[in-house]
């Protein structure tokens, strides 16, 4: 099929602006770009279609800097169902049923206004999953702040995490786990991604591609009104004298109306009576319906006037780009509308017929009858700019000698007040101030808690015995999120390969299967080459380590030009992996509950103290290169661990990661009230090395019998080494340290609510 | 024992109530469409958790005023029992079926966590599976769950014996250290003057698994299909 000749060149508007230079720079086109929409137009643009050109190109839509570079990314295996370019990825686990998940950023409408940037965050990525047929079971979010001494910075912590249990607890969606970290990086541009998992029946999962000339293109959810419209400073004043001046560009959310949308959404989708569905994510209208008539290789006719508007006096121009949330754009089967009608009302939602299909593979707009825009929609897509930008790898900094790194003193009151430190900074103090902020529990699934283990585990609705599942008991997906981006910034392809380690890791230690990931992509200025080299280095890292643990990339999403005033982030590749279990009764956590189990040392210490949160927060140093990533010694460890945890030879399990041995032996302590006493073992390097480096691919497990684990280790290859025993009202290191639980309890727990109870 | 669980636009623990009666009675409840305002005999109202219409206004002011709550105020006036629970308490104060009111957390915040309840009596359908002091782990999720009630009311209740359940320290002593929200008295939950409706901020469903948060809650559900049955 040949794209259709233009036959009704479009009409102007009354007070419609001719595009002069400035205008098309407005809208972030460059000069080459819009050389190239004449090319494909024949003719010199309306408002609209310049307003549709824009946002598909903008790197948000088109990801014109990093396309060249996610294409090295393996998004392949048996159990992937769908991988990258749909709404969110699909993967099989079992019993005929499907998880359905994506990370999304928020970041600079977060910064802007945290509440809403960052609510809106989440009911986006909510409904990328839910437009897929999934009804989402858990979220989960990855935040980064500034300096806590940065004086915007308790605010915008108050409003993201209230703007995320907003829309979340009112969904009804469980939030599960995520990370916090804060940095000076972030100070002029946080980040908040969010991520949502969801599970559907693996033969009703919906996809975006129309099909079938002639049916009708329906919208669903709520009113569009003039909220997010794109190149908000075009504004509508130049087309309406009357129309309200510039409005934020912030989106604003209404958690209640998605919650409805949600479910008139699935009560549709029980139906045969969809084709295809789309939700209005990012610029809106425009880029659902080309999507939807990209995928399909068709046209559309839309009559933007049906477009249920939330106020008077709006044209096409900000119909097209308003980014107003809670909105679905469908395809039925005709003769259909009807039912589908009745479902939306019933739950009081909009609904409206705006168009059809047609086989001319142009996008028709309409406007009380004339025609306002007519683009061609396959050279939109494939002739949209696309960069390879030039990059410069970051070199691979020299290793720091660990004995150049002083120790915390000789005496056991400066160890005692080195773990106090760390426990109580900010990247490692509870996060419980936030997390207690989100409904955790809702429904009634959530067996692995925040701060209960390495990863969040929900079981499975609807996989009980009876549904077929072959396991003995309940199905669980397992969820994380990782990234350690001062890793990232010292080496990327170092810092990419460990973000994906770590979150295999922690699906491994609750004795889950890893199985696919989703990658957030946060970074700076992609036109600087040390930005681009950053982005092209932990791709290569991320890819190697995807490929060597068998962890596809399904899904994710890219943020660049996280700048401010020219300082970019630490670049920050968020990895959220989803794993699967047979029976969460053979799951483990991280609490250390009863004394008397031996703790073992699984892995390799060298004492890597590059990077390490002990050399920055103890010695204010971020220097050195970050621990290497051994991908076939992760594996094996980790094969290792999970195989003993699910045959329930493991009583808790933590992996070691920030803050090193010790930290991680902390955690387990405070979290299950109970203490532990540990020796250094032989041979052990430096004690503040050995306590306190961060070398990758190591666990600590607690187990009744420490001895037939050693020994199993020892058998399959695994460095494996007894260190010492719980038990005990103090966390104890023989020669070293003892420091009472309830004191470390009260500087770790501490830290955040008084950070945030403070005066600004 | 039949059970009907309302749903407003905006309820989202129906289905975790509905899991866990379920899971206890063996039966499915049915669920019950806000703008019914007629539907089949039961033995339990269930009045579910959520956001219903979103909370605006006030919490549970318009589901109050809703088709289906002028047959509950019917049904109940006829000694059929009625559960409300976190938005469902809301709902129930504001259909005038239990005293008092529920403000906004004194810390200003959502809240979710494990607290524990005093249980104050075993006399009522709901609690007979209970012992009167004994001390139960269950979560609440709100932000609006400060129990407020003026100085008469609260005498009422105390000398009538509707104080259900008290927010307390594990060890059961009722003091400030044990309330999540800064409810008057430390009251969790509180039945009308008959006890055939309770109210309560706390989630008994979310506490009926052992892997899932635990089973302190099963009691409750237990001991209504006991009596009820």
């Amino acid at each position: 099929m040949t794209v259709a000749q233009e036959k009704n060149p479009p009409v102007k508007l009354p007070n419609e602006p001719a595009i002069t230079p400035q205008i098309v720079a407005e809208h972030g086109l460059a000069p080459d770009e819009y050389e190239r929409l004449l090319k494909i137009m024949g003719r010199e643009p309306t408002m609209v279609e310049l307003g549709i050109f824009s946002a598909m190109w903008s790197e948000h839509c088109s990801y014109k800097s990093s396309k060249v570079w996610l294409k090295k990314l393996p998004t392949k295996a048996p159990w992937v169902i769908q991988g990258p370019g749909e709404n969110a990825g699909v993967i099989d686990i079992g019993d005929g049923q499907a998880a359905i998940f994506k990370m999304e950023s928020h970041n600079h409408p977060s910064y802007i206004e945290p509440y809403q940037g960052a609510a809106t965050g989440v009911g986006g990525i909510l409904r990328d999953v839910f437009t897929m047929g999934a009804r989402p079971v858990a979220n989960l979010n990855a935040l980064r702040f500034g300096d806590p001494k940065n004086p915007r910075t308790r605010h915008l912590v108050s409003g993201v995490v209230a703007g995320i249990a907003g829309y979340g607890n009112c969904m009804g969606i469980p939030t599960v786990g995520g990370e916090t970290n804060f940095h000076a990086a972030y100070n002029g541009n946080i980040l908040v991604n969010a991520m949502t998992v969801g599970v559907a029946p693996t033969d009703k999962i919906f996809y975006a591609a129309a099909t079938g000339v002639g049916n009708p293109m329906v919208y669903v959810g709520s009113k569009t009104g003039r909220d997010g419209i794109h190149g908000a400073t075009m504004s509508s004043t130049e087309f309406n004298e009357d129309s309200e001046s510039k409005r934020p560009t912030v989106q604003v959310g209404d958690p209640f109306v998605e919650k409805l949308l949600l479910e008139a959404c699935l009560e549709l989708m029980a139906t045969d009576a969809i084709i295809a569905i789309q939700d209005m994510g990012a610029a809106g209208l425009t880029s659902s319906s080309f999507e939807m008539a990209a995928k399909g290789g068709l046209g559309l006719v839309m009559e933007l006037d049906k477009v249920p508007m939330r106020e008077t006096g709006m044209n096409p121009y900000e119909l097209m780009l308003s980014e107003s949330q809670e909105r679905m754009l469908m395809v039925l089967k005709p003769g259909r509308e009807d039912e589908a009608r009745k479902i939306f009302e019933k739950w009081e939602l909009d609904f409206a017929v705006i168009g059809h299909l047609t086989d001319t593979e142009r996008m028709v707009l309409t406007w009380h009858g004339d025609v306002v825009g007519n683009i061609p929609i396959p050279p939109l897509v494939t002739e949209a700019p696309m960069y390879e930008r030039p990059w410069t790898l970051t070199p691979l900094p020299a290793e720091l000698d660990a004995a150049k790194v002083p120790a915390p003193g000789n005496s056991p009151a400066d160890w005692q007040a080195s773990l106090v430190a760390l426990m109580s900074s900010p990247d490692l103090a509870s996060k419980a101030w936030i997390w207690h902020q989100y409904d955790h529990l809702i429904m009634g699934n959530t067996a692995i808690r925040p701060q209960g283990g390495d990863a969040a585990l929900v079981r499975v609705p609807g996989a009980s015995k009876a549904a077929g599942h072959k396991g003995a008991g309940h199905k669980g997906l397992a969820m994380t999120s990782d990234c350690t981006p001062r890793y990232v910034q010292a080496h990327p392809e170092t810092g990419g390969r460990q973000a994906v380690a770590e979150a295999w890791r922690n699906i491994t230690a609750v004795g889950a299967r890893p199985l696919a990931v989703t990658d957030n992509m946060n970074f700076g200025n992609p036109q600087k080459p040390e930005i681009m080299g950053q982005f092209a280095g932990a791709i290569m890292g991320m890819a190697e380590a995807c490929t060597a643990l068998d962890f596809p990339v399904v899904s994710g999403n890219v943020s660049l030009y996280n700048e401010t005033e020219g300082r970019p982030i630490l670049p920050t590749p968020t990895i959220g992996a989803v794993g699967v279990i047979d029976d969460i009764a053979t799951s483990v956590g991280s609490r250390l509950v009863k004394a008397g189990l031996a703790l073992v040392l699984i892995g390799d210490t060298r004492g890597w103290l590059g990077q390490s949160i002990y050399l920055r927060e103890l010695h204010g140093r971020e220097e050195g290169a970050p621990p290497p990533v051994d991908l076939a010694v992760e594996r094996r460890n980790g094969d290792f661990v999970r195989d003993q945890i699910v045959g329930r030879k493991v009583e808790a399990c933590h992996d070691l990661s920030d803050g090193g041995l010790l930290v991680a032996l902390a955690e387990m302590c405070l979290s299950g009230s109970t203490g532990a006493s540990i020796r250094l073992p032989a041979g052990a390097p430096a004690p503040h090395a050995f306590l306190y480096g961060e070398d990758q691919g190591r666990y600590l497990i607690a187990t009744d019998d420490g001895g037939a684990l050693v020994e199993a280790a020892t058998r399959a290859g695994v460095p494996a080494v007894l260190l010492g025993y719980s038990g005990g009202p103090d966390i104890a290191v023989e020669g070293l340290l003892s420091v009472p639980l309830q004191e470390l309890r009260d500087a770790h727990e501490a830290w955040l609510p008084g950070y945030m109870n403070s005066a600004a | 024992m039949k059970s009907a669980i309302l749903v407003f636009p905006g309820s989202n623990r129906e289905g975790d109530v509905a899991q866990a009666l379920e899971l206890v009675t063996g039966r499915r409840p049915s669920l019950v469409w806000h703008g019914d305002g007629d539907f089949e005999k039961v033995d339990l109202i269930v009045v579910p958790g959520g956001f219903s219409y979103g909370d605006y206004l006030r919490c549970g002011a318009m589901a109050a005023q809703s088709p289906v709550m002028a047959e509950v105020k019917k049904r109940a006036a006829q000694g059929v029992p009625v559960l409300g629970i976190c938005n469902g308490f809301q709902i129930v104060t504001e259909a005038g079926l239990l005293p008092g009111t529920l403000m906004r957390n004194s810390h200003l915040k959502f809240v979710c966590a494990d607290v524990h309840l005093k249980v104050e009596t075993s006399q009522s359908l709901f609690t007979n599976r209970y012992q009167a002091g004994q001390v139960i782990k269950v979560p609440v999720a709100h932000a609006e769950g400060n129990y407020f009630a003026d100085p008469d009311t609260m005498k009422k209740l105390e000398d009538r014996g509707q104080i259900a359940f008290r927010y307390c320290a594990p060890d059961g002593t009722v003091d400030g250290r044990g309330n999540p929200n800064g409810s008057s008295s430390n009251i969790a939950g509180v039945f009308n003057e008959t006890k055939t409706v309770l109210g309560l901020m706390p989630h008994p469903e979310n506490a009926v698994e052992p892997m899932f948060g635990g089973t302190d809650g099963r009691g409750l559900f237990e001991g209504m299909v006991e009596a009820l049955s």
